[in-house]
């Protein structure tokens, strides 16, 4: 199409010169002509301008030249003479050549354009000195607006205020202020407040004319020039402010005050400000009621301020490189991604070993090394202080103290300890029913406490540390503390222990957690359906968390949460029974020991090892899971703490620690008591994940069944 | 049913190329080949702007523009003209006889479809 175009302009460059011609020797016989004068002026004007349009520039640059003569020429500053005509005519004939040329891709003869110039020049010299000076030819790059619309000017956002005040007649020239503020908008960010007080009287009112004025505040990250690209139609006879207010390079939290952009803008004194300061409403509300600044002025000033204040307020987020957000999943996509690693590594290095190549092994070594750094690198990145949840119990503890009509306040340390987000997320709730208990039932009423010598306000100390791989979530208040007999009878009541049992106080009190246990002697709003302790004791366990309750009577209850550190991978112990690979967390075992089979006929049929002189409750895995095969002469107990107690767990062969990528269990096993995961070994084959607390348990109600 | 656009110029070469870019661009475009022409089919078809030369036979420009701002159909409609002449005097000149914008030229296709668009808002 473009093509076509350029037929079209050689056919139009064609006539037009042959028309040149004739009017040039019309213009011999009647040099007065201004009509022909006119004629040819037009006839090189088209000549040059479309000629640039379609790229034809040597032609543009020359006809250029003769149309300057004859702009001169045309305002009367210069005569026409033979010479001038002689010229003019040699120059026509010298485009038509350059037009030839083009068509045919001929050489050019430059040197006769040049003396033809020279010439021209020359005449134009004494009748106006230096006027015809090289004037750039104009080119695409001349200032047309919308070249500055191709090049994307992109900086870090700026917040810019704009006072667009119009030329009363702008309507008049075809100019709409509203879309040249939305070419505003497509900018960026951008609060508009139109301001009316030049609107005259109705009386006074010109329909026609723009009395109204604009204060924009707009964010964008294209910098002035796009800016002022706006308003290139209407600079000239438009006020237009510009004023950077907020580069974020330099951006403090806070932004200015509104007295201080008022005066600012130049709308308010700062004598008026001060004084006014003086008295107390609301600022801008005073200054209006004053009359010092019209209500749509502090409503501008307002919407500034709440621009830059929201900007840098989205700043910190936005700052690459203080810190990046990116979506939960994507981590624990790299999570996984470094679990599979992990897995890898285990393998290679069992495989290394078994070939026994040194260089080989240190490479799996230097594997090892690197996939450690790697993993602890990985699971801290979704690591974050559990501090924000903290905050949210704050809250729990005022309103519910407050329906209850106790006093109770609630102190917290260790915000910042960090866990893992999942962690975090699903400690919430075993939180909030071990806190609404802790009121309920735990800290007393403001009478009783008095009563009992304790401050009327009672304190709930909410509190987080680390603690080896885990992190210790500590619940305390200063309450009535657990009364264990009533928990006793309460349980042979319910028939969940024989009346004569002997039980230890934490096995009492681990029947708070027993489903359908309750305390209290009537329902109440907050707790006593005999829910909340269980759920409790569920959340922590799906977290591979333990549970310790500590009480003393009249001063108060402890409830600790061990809570390990991440969910993905955990530090544990490899253990073989049979064939079998078994992974116990290390963070619970406390030690390994032997048992032989004189230990076992010792203990007549009794679990129970003898560890230094105490007596150690020891569950058969082998028994337990229905393994087949004979037993070692001699076996291993590891010993590992459950709910306070020392429980250990008999196995053939401890195999040694092992970096435990833990996998879920699927839909239809997830459920299954004992198993709480599973792991890929280096070998490719599978290790169950055993959950202490569940086999002790087990254990117990088997037990108790027996007897 | 696009927006109108006249587009006045002696050059059919240019006239030709403006009406294409337009055309392409969705506008629907009337053309005339000098001032008189322009006003004339102006003062009896309302069009939504103006692309005007400023160097005509007949009737010029600057005296198109005056003319369309004292019509009655056309009275508030942007004009912008084409002028080679990037910061003389003409801009200023068809600035006050009413003129909305300007495109310098040679300008390329889609110089002239930003300055549209942009005064079409």
């Amino acid at each position: 199409m473009f093509k076509e175009h350029i037929a079209t302009y050689r056919e139009e460059a064609g006539e037009l010169l042959a028309e040149l011609e004739t009017s040039l020797l019309d213009l011999e016989e009647t040099p007065d002509d201004d009509d022909l004068i006119n004629r040819v002026f037009r006839a090189m004007h088209t000549i040059k301008g479309s000629g640039a349009m379609f790229g034809f520039d040597d032609i543009a640059a020359f006809t250029h030249e003769v149309e300057t003569v004859f702009d001169l020429v045309r305002n009367g500053k210069m005569a026409v003479t033979k010479e001038l005509l002689d010229l003019t005519l040699k120059s026509r004939d010298h485009i038509t050549t350059l037009l030839a040329a083009s068509v045919e891709g001929a050489e050019i003869d430059n040197a006769a354009g040049d003396v033809l110039i020279a010439g021209l020049r020359g005449l134009v010299a004494p009748s106006k000195a230096n006027e015809s000076q090289p004037e750039d030819v104009p080119s695409a790059a001349a200032n047309t607006p919308a070249d500055q619309t191709d090049q994307i000017e992109q900086t870090d956002l700026q917040t810019w205020r704009i006072r667009f005040q119009p030329n009363r007649e702008l309507l008049l020239c075809g100019s709409n202020p509203v879309s040249l503020i939305n070419e505003l908008r497509s900018l960026g960010d951008c609060l508009v407040t139109a301001q009316f007080d030049g609107v005259p009287p109705l009386d006074a009112l010109v329909g026609e004319h723009c009395y109204l004025y604009w204060d924009i505040v707009l964010t964008t990250s294209r910098g002035e020039a796009a800016i002022k690209d706006v308003f290139i139609f209407v600079e000239d006879d438009c006020q237009i402010s510009i004023q950077l207010i907020d580069d974020q390079a330099a951006g403090e939290p806070e932004y200015k005050k509104l007295g201080q952009i008022l005066v600012e803008r130049g709308d308010l004194s700062p004598e008026a400000l001060k004084q006014t300061l003086n008295q107390q409403k609301p600022l801008g509300e005073l200054l209006v009621d004053q009359g010092a600044v019209t209500s749509d002025k502090v409503l501008s000033a307002l919407d500034e301020q709440q621009q830059i204040r929201k900007i840098r307020q989205e700043q910190p987020a936005a700052d690459a490189s203080a810190s990046i957000r990116v979506p939960a999943e994507r981590l624990d996509q790299l999570v996984n991604l470094v679990g599979e690693m992990v897995t890898v590594q285990a393998r290679l290095t069992q495989v290394s070993s078994t070939l026994g190549d040194a260089t080989f092994i240190s490479i799996a070594e230097e594997v090892e090394r690197l996939t450690n750094e790697l993993r602890d690198t990985a699971l801290n990145i979704r690591m974050l202080p559990i501090g924000s949840t903290f905050s949210k119990f704050k809250r729990l503890v005022r309103d519910l103290s407050r329906e209850l009509g106790k006093e109770i306040e609630m102190e917290t340390f260790g915000a910042d300890t960090e866990l893992d987000k999942t962690v975090i997320e699903k400690l919430n709730d075993p939180l909030v029913h071990i806190i609404r208990n802790s009121i309920d039932h735990g800290v007393e009423t403001p009478e009783k406490r008095i009563a009992a010598g304790k401050p009327a306000m009672g304190t709930i100390r909410l509190g987080a540390e680390h603690a080896g791989d885990s992190v210790l979530i500590t619940i305390h208040d200063d309450g009535g503390g657990i009364n264990r007999d009533a928990i006793r009878n309460k349980a042979i009541e319910l028939e969940m222990i024989p009346a004569n049992a002997e039980l230890s106080d934490q096995e009492i009190y681990s029947y708070i957690f027993a489903p359908g246990f309750s305390m209290a002697a009537k329902i109440t709003n907050i707790s006593g359906r005999g829910v909340g302790m269980d759920v409790v004791k569920r959340g922590i366990e799906g977290l591979r968390g333990t549970i310790t309750v500590d009480s003393e009577l009249g001063k108060g209850t402890t409830i600790t949460l061990k809570i390990p550190l991440t969910l993905a991978i955990i530090e544990s112990l490899l253990v073989k029974i049979g064939p079998s690979h078994f992974v116990l967390p290390l963070g619970a075992v406390e030690e390994c020991i032997e048992l032989s089979r004189e230990d076992i006929q010792a203990a007549h049929g009794r679990n129970l090892a003898n560890v230094r002189g105490r007596l150690t409750p020891f569950i058969c895995l082998r028994d337990q899971f229905v393994i087949g095969g004979e037993r070692p002469d001699i076996e291993q107990i590891v010993i590992v703490s459950v709910r306070g107690e020392r429980i250990g767990f008999v196995v053939d062969f401890v195999v040694g620690e092992h970096q435990t990528v833990i996998k879920p269990l699927g839909v239809l096993y997830q459920d299954v008591k004992g198993i709480s995961g599973a792991t890929i070994l280096g070998d490719g084959s599978v290790a169950l994940i055993l959950s202490p607390g569940d086999l002790a348990r087990m254990a117990e109600t088997a037990e108790l069944a027996q007897l | 049913m696009g927006k109108i656009v006249m587009t006045a110029d002696d050059s059919a070469s240019v006239r030709q190329m403006v009406a294409f870019t337009l055309k392409q661009n969705g506008y629907d475009v009337i053309e005339a080949v000098d001032g008189q022409d322009a006003l004339t089919k102006l003062a009896a078809k309302k069009v939504d702007m103006l692309l005007t030369d400023l160097n005509m036979p007949k009737l010029d420009g600057i005296g198109l523009i005056k003319g369309v701002r004292a019509s009655a159909l056309n009275k508030f409609i942007p004009i912008v003209m084409l002028t080679t002449e990037s910061q003389d005097s003409k801009k200023a000149e068809g600035k006050s006889a009413g003129a909305t914008g300007w495109i310098v030229k040679p300008f390329k296709p889609e110089q002239l479809i930003a300055v549209v668009k942009k005064v079409l808002g």
